[in-house]
């Protein structure tokens, strides 16, 4: 399957599932809310464009808001991580043999311990910039704090169960490709 | 000229991360300034179409549950019937028919439109229900919502067949309320914390609230019908510094299984708005 038909099929599915399921989901606590959508970004190829991987990305959050009904809150943060991804992806993976042998990231790709990091940095990153500016919106620091953290954590644990349950080949990158 | 090309060729990223992230904020701010989802009717039906299309599957898990609020506001509505109540002989109380009233020049202010709730959400912090049920069914901005158990949220945005309601859980949310005990007003909100509970402010403290009291919406409301339950006391909070009581309100309305709710249109309150927002003439 080619790579823009595979990441056509993963954004309907990631919207999907965000927004039939995990919105859906009864809320636990105040802290606690489930995000796994923006996966998607971080599983686009190594050598997409900058400036597409950043139009790709804001679309990608107005299409959630548009089921969520506040515009701009989730494609600020998408944005966000889509622009930090490629640096971030040069500081932590060896540039040389990684991305000229593989297609996309993955843990079997780049190894449990960098890409874990990697998902760490950017999950943060997207939750502090969606919490911040529903913070600006009401504003309670403790708030802030608290579901910065709760959700982060949760984010992880699903992205974790995620990759086991969807065990991505390490696909090798072809010179037909 | 030559240099700013450059500059531009060389932060060109940067500066569309930049573009990206005001036209974001932009919606963002304009979305909350007005208290209004701010989409296109067009967004608004595709996202509709689809939220209906789900609901029809999911609509089958809630079938039982709704069947007993049916079921119980049909009995409501059935003891009012005016067969129910018999004047016995010797009384002198009449009973008057609403119909008999309405001709005795009474006329209507509220009419009810039911509607099917096709998409909710409540686990964000400003939380919108989608109707089926537009402009072209006869729906309009600043409509009441409510419920079979009680009041819902207020119409922000309306497309030919769909329309956007903002719940009671929305953090922007705000319904003028009465205690049922005194009539004593104030008004609702949410503080974001949980679904099932609303803050009531500026209750004052000369009235006796107690824990269970029921809260009404208030005559002071241009959108509500007076006298429709909201919830009960759950909780009572008084600083010393204030004048006023902080309660805790359990919503009537369960917002986890919304499926039917009723449009209420009042017919005067174009005309109400206009006198009120209208600059009274300084003599």
């Amino acid at each position: 399957m080619s790579s823009l038909l595979k990441n056509m099929i993963r954004f309907v599915l990631f919207i999907l599932f965000q927004v039939v399921i995990l919105n859906e989901v009864p809320p636990l606590h105040q802290f606690i809310v489930p995000y796994v959508y923006f996966l998607f970004l971080l599983w686009l190829p190594f050598s997409i464009n900058r400036f597409l991987l950043l139009v790709i990305a804001f679309l990608f959050g107005l299409t959630l808001d548009f089921f969520t009904g506040t515009p701009g809150l989730h494609a600020a943060p998408c944005v966000l991580i889509a622009y930090i991804r490629p640096y971030l992806l040069n500081l932590i993976i060896p540039q040389e043999t990684t991305e000229q042998s593989y297609l996309e990231p993955s843990p079997r790709n780049i190894g449990w311990a960098p890409y874990g990091l990697y998902v760490g940095l950017l999950s943060f990153a997207h939750h502090f910039y969606l919490v911040l500016i529903e913070w600006l919106q009401f504003g309670n620091f403790l708030f802030f704090i608290g579901k910065v953290l709760g959700t982060t954590g949760i984010s992880l644990l699903l992205i974790f169960i995620t990759e086991l349950l969807f065990n991505r080949k390490g696909k090798h990158r072809t010179n037909a490709a | 000229m030559k240099n700013i090309f450059l500059f531009i060729r060389r932060y060109f990223t940067f500066l569309s991360f930049l573009l990206l992230q005001v036209v974001s904020i932009i919606l963002l701010s304009n979305a909350s300034k007005t208290h209004e989802a701010f989409f296109s009717s067009s967004v608004n039906e595709v996202t509709g179409n689809f939220n209906q299309g789900y609901n029809n599957l999911r609509g089958y898990f809630g079938l039982k549950e709704i069947n007993r609020q049916l079921a119980e506001e049909n009995a409501r509505l059935k003891n009012m019937l005016s067969s129910n109540f018999q004047a016995s002989d010797t009384s002198v109380k009449t009973i008057i028919d609403t119909l008999v009233r309405d001709t005795l020049g009474r006329s209507r202010k509220f009419t009810y439109l039911p509607a099917h709730v096709v998409n909710s959400s409540y686990t964000l912090q400003s939380n919108f229900l989608t109707l089926e049920r537009g402009a072209a069914q006869g729906v309009k901005k600043g409509m009441a919502v409510t419920g079979p158990q009680g009041i819902v949220g207020v119409v922000v945005e309306v497309s030919p067949n769909y329309s956007r309601v903002m719940s009671l859980l929305h953090r922007n949310s705000k319904v003028s309320a009465m205690m049922k005990k005194d009539n004593s007003a104030g008004s609702v909100e949410w503080d974001g914390v949980d679904p099932s509970h609303l803050i009531l402010r500026n209750v004052t403290k000369g009235s006796k609230v107690a824990v269970g009291d029921t809260v009404l919406t208030s005559n002071y409301s241009a959108n509500f019908p007076p006298k429709l339950i909201i919830g009960t006391v759950a909780g009572i909070s008084s600083e010393a510094s204030s004048n006023f009581y902080t309660l805790k309100i359990k919503t009537a309305t369960n917002f986890f299984n919304v499926q039917y709710v009723y449009l209420i249109e009042n017919v005067r309150y174009a005309e109400q708005m206009q006198l009120e927002t209208s600059q009274p003439k300084t003599p």
